[in-house]
């Protein structure tokens, strides 16, 4: 995919480099894949968040099990969200028991507030509080500014938090959430559907989009062999196809991820400063992911940041 | 003035965007779409309040600045001063025009210094001019100047608790570059452990500001003589690296004493490589 400037994002991006508008493209156009028995998924676009896509952009479904359905990433913003619900609603009658949050960005956690009326149980890792407690209304605000305040939607907190590990029943089947060590970001869960098998790992993996580094590098190296051990062999990625086979995406993953570190130690180990990394380091991968230039320099930033204190 | 409609959402905290509310000083209006008028009349005023009436002349000789056009992170924006004719300089004022409090950093650079290049790393809030004033020897200033595109640098939250942003505060690391030839400059760069905050990140407890603390003053010297003495300011990054030229005095350490906004202070001692004859 060619990142194409669009105007705005030349004049007020920012950081946006990557707004890659798609006419046409609306929540109404999705279409929810059926991956697993009773697993409904919807694939978001490799885009960032724009005033036409409601910030539509990550992977988002929902689980129906024998007592209740169990939604796993709740959406990018409240109309999001209320589409998610809405799609729910066609399909079950089955009252929404859980809605799952698997980390604190804002393309996952903020269709939260489309459920509130379920008094679902909100199921997050045990850091996402003090996450989204830190960031939380500065999400909000960013999206207000885009979407405006009508479709932003509001920062919803988790009523079980995850430590280590919790299993969720659904009569015919059980969800078993794993809390990791600081990777991705400092709050990942992930979860395994008992009837499927699937591994639902949230942004710990992403295929095709460039995964962005904002918890810690060696942190989220070894989550990834955590999930290379963890027996699945089919999952759903937070980006990119909504099931794939774990071990290839894993691959790619930490090739991509092994790449920026050891080349950002050893710019490190040569002296050569932040500001040239960001233009030197895994350069090789750049064809091999969506967004690249939006987001490697960034990635080389926190890894440098990261790293020259080892 | 809202700058940023399209962004970056699903990345987290540093591609920080919109300003937080700020509650240091005075806001002036600022941002992407200013006119060149406006941006030279902030200039003008901070300039005024920095140098009274001294005159500023432009150069494109004894200073320049190297920075990114489009910072990647707004919290970390990474800085470059060259002053190729360093036996002039006396001390290096750097400004971020629209920063709450623009006055980054002030170098004074003493006998052991080399001014020919200094590097740091800074938060920038907004679409802004950066300036950087030479001051020579002789008591003139000159001005260089560079636009940067980025935003929500100093109220990005760390994404960490307080506690942890403040673990091994004061820890410092120095690595040194080039060869030791006696009598000549190598280049050194000072790594400080300190979350430098800006006073406009949200605590994420407390749900209050995390009050400002940040480095005020850094002084480096090799052996007896000065290498420079820095005031510094909420817009230097958390964990500050300072790149810098220095001239050892052989078989003495290079010192490193630093003091923050809230009394702490540190001390630390390196190692000078020695020449190799």
């Amino acid at each position: 995919m060619k990142a194409v400037l669009s105007r705005r994002a030349a004049l007020f991006g920012g950081f946006c480099l990557c707004c890659l508008p798609k006419p046409g493209f609306s929540a109404d156009s999705f279409a929810m894949e059926e991956v697993g028995p009773g697993i409904f998924m919807r694939r978001g676009p490799n885009a960032d968040a724009t005033p036409e896509n409601d910030d539509a952009i990550a992977n988002i479904g929902f689980v129906v099990g024998r007592d209740g359905v169990l939604v796993t990433e709740s959406g990018g913003s409240l109309a999001d969200g209320q589409w998610l619900r809405a799609e729910i609603v066609k399909r079950t009658s089955k009252p929404i028991r859980h809605v799952v949050i698997t980390h604190v960005h804002p393309d996952h956690c903020f269709g939260a507030a489309a459920f509130m009326a379920d008094k679902p149980n909100v199921i997050g890792h045990a850091r996402l509080r003090e996450a989204l407690d830190a960031r939380g209304d500065y999400y909000r605000q960013r999206l207000v500014d885009i979407l405006g305040a009508d479709k932003a939607g509001s920062v919803v907190y988790p009523t079980q938090e995850v430590k280590d590990g919790a299993e969720v029943d659904l009569g015919d089947r059980k969800l078993r959430f794993t809390a990791h060590a600081t990777a991705h970001t400092s709050c990942d869960l992930s979860m395994v559907d008992s009837a499927s098998g699937l591994l639902f790992t949230g942004d710990l993996l992403s295929v095709g989009r460039i995964p962005s580094l904002d918890g810690n590098l060696n942190g989220w190296l070894k989550e990834v062999e955590g999930l290379r051990a963890s027996g699945a062999t089919r999952a759903v990625p937070g980006h990119g196809p909504v099931s794939v086979d774990l071990a290839p995406g894993l691959d790619a993953l930490s090739r991509y991820l092994t790449t920026l570190r050891d080349e950002t130690r050893k710019a490190i180990a040569a002296d050569v400063s932040i500001e040239k990394a960001v233009r030197t380091v895994a350069q090789s991968e750049r064809g091999q992911w969506d967004l690249f230039d939006s987001y490697n320099g960034r990635n080389v930033t926190e890894a440098y940041k990261e790293l020259e204190w080892e | 003035m809202k700058p940023a409609l399209s962004l970056i959402l699903s990345l987290g905290l540093s591609v920080a965007i919109l300003a937080g509310p700020a509650v240091r000083g005075p806001v002036l209006a600022a941002g992407a779409s200013d006119t060149d008028a406006e941006r030279t009349a902030r200039w003008q005023e901070i300039a005024k309040s920095v140098f009274g009436d001294r005159k500023i002349q432009p150069t494109d000789t004894l200073i320049q600045i190297d920075a990114p056009n489009r910072a990647m992170d707004a919290a970390l924006v990474p800085i470059t001063l060259t002053m190729p004719e360093k036996d002039k300089i006396k001390a290096v004022h750097f400004v971020i025009d629209d920063n709450p409090s623009p006055y980054a950093a002030h170098f004074t650079f003493g006998p052991a210094g080399d001014p020919s290049e200094l590097k740091l790393r800074v938060r920038v809030n907004n679409y802004t001019n950066v300036h950087a004033v030479a001051e020579t020897k002789d008591g003139g200033l000159y001005e260089a100047v560079k636009f940067v595109k980025a935003s929500g640098g100093c109220s990005a939250p760390m994404g960490m608790s307080d506690e942890e942003a403040m673990k091994g505060m004061g820890d410092m690391r120095m690595k040194f570059s080039g060869e030791a030839q006696a009598g000549k400059p190598i280049e050194a760069t000072l790594m400080i452990r300190h979350p430098n905050f800006s006073g406009m990140q949200m605590n994420q407890v407390t749900r209050d500001y995390t009050p400002a603390r940040y480095i005020n003053k850094l002084v480096v010297t090799a052996g007896d003589k000065v290498v420079f003495t820095m005031d510094g300011d909420i817009s230097i990054a958390s964990n500050p690296v300072i790149n810098f030229g220095l001239v050892p005095e052989p078989g003495k350490p290079i010192k490193v004493a630093a003091s923050d906004s809230q009394g702490g202070s540190w001390e630390h001692s390196f190692n000078a490589p020695s020449p190799s004859n």
